[in-house]
């Protein structure tokens, strides 16, 4: 990796090292994990519970810290990173790499005391799938990056699950398996109108590798593959009808923004998508969530 | 002390330093409570 000079004039501020966490990206993940811990059998003590939605939160925010210390030499080259606390030059990159270490190793530990073991290892395998294989691995190597790297932005609902059953059961498949699918047309959707970027910063992005085109043709076929995907909790008890028709429609609304953007050539339509799948993967938790609540359909 | 008045931080520097501290403290006070309930709810057989 190329080295970045840095010279912080006044040090990182507390401001710095709250971006570092991701802070937009772990409230999804929070928001994921909280659901996973709401819809598995059985019941957690409340103050474990938000121990355990803590735990999930510093984790995230660690992998994020780390991302930033190995990415900082590509995050200078974009527009949309090259703000960041690292690249721009307010944080030496050995105190993200510090920071981010101790919050992983910190938020496993809480995790494995407070709450159990399985979803210790549940959020360490995580932090590590994040870290190694997604940050070092595959994300300068292959157009597949995100494909296998989302498995680690998938599993916080398995850790909620975990952290009340102690074990993973198919529901939290199902869980993990929505946000895997969702992934690839997330991503893709904003790699669309940010190619140039990618292309600059030499991360082989598919549009980047294969071009717009088949990087349309695959984002289709995913928000075709979410429909049965979205059914699962509620073909596995999980959640009953309300949320069955939910999913149903959001998932039509998904396929119709990869069909406009298939047809539309304009970046507007791929900027509809990205903001479009944000709000999907948050309403089919909230559904699930809802759903649960009422919980009539028991 | 002239050499003192050179070596001293500048306000923003001091002011980004007296933020973190205050973070610190933030932190290790949660830590505390945190650890000081958990022990609590652990005790009570959950």
């Amino acid at each position: 990796m190329p080295s970045v000079i840095v010279s912080p004039v006044a040090g990182a501020a507390v401001g710095d090292y709250v971006q570092i966490l991701k802070p937009r990206v772990m409230s999804l993940v929070v928001f994921t994990g909280i659901v996973g811990l709401a819809v598995a059998p059985g019941h957690l003590h409340p103050f474990l519970a938000a121990v355990a939605i803590l735990c999930i939160a510093v984790g995230a925010g660690a992998s994020g810290a780390i991302n930033m210390w190995y990415d900082r030499d590509i995050d200078r080259v974009m527009r949309r990173t090259a703000s960041r606390p690292l690249p721009a030059g307010r944080m030496l990159p050995g105190e993200a790499l510090g920071f981010g270490c101790v919050l992983a190793v910190g938020s496993v530990a809480v995790m494995g005391i407070a709450v159990n073991w399985s979803a210790a290892a549940l959020l360490a395998l995580t932090i590590a799938f994040y870290v190694f294989v997604y940050t070092m691995w595959l994300k300068r190597r292959t157009p597949q990056n995100i494909v296998i790297g989302g498995a680690a932005g998938a599993l916080p609902p398995l850790i909620g699950w975990a952290a009340v059953t102690g074990d993973v059961g198919w529901g939290a498949i199902a869980l993990f398996a929505i946000i895997f699918f969702w992934t690839p047309p997330h991503f893709w959707a904003l790699s669309l109108y940010k190619s140039d970027e990618y292309a600059a910063a030499g991360i082989p992005m598919l549009p980047v590798v294969a071009g717009a085109r088949e990087t349309k043709r695959q984002m289709l076929l995913y928000t075709l593959v979410l429909w049965p995907v979205t059914a699962a909790p509620w073909l596995l008890g999980l959640a009953g009808p309300v949320y069955a028709a939910g999913a149903g429609v959001l998932s039509l609304m998904f396929t119709l923004c990869a069909v406009r953007v298939w047809r539309d050539d304009s970046e507007r339509s791929a900027r509809q998508m990205f903001a479009f799948s944000l709000a999907y993967l948050f309403l089919i938790f909230a559904l699930l969530l809802a759903d649960h609540g009422v919980g009539g359909w028991r | 002390m002239a050499a003192d008045s050179t070596n001293r931080p500048s306000d923003a520097r001091m002011r980004v330093i007296r933020g973190r501290n205050r973070a610190l403290l933030l932190v290790l006070v949660g830590l505390a409570v945190l650890f000081y309930a958990l022990t609590f709810v652990r005790m009570g057989g959950h």
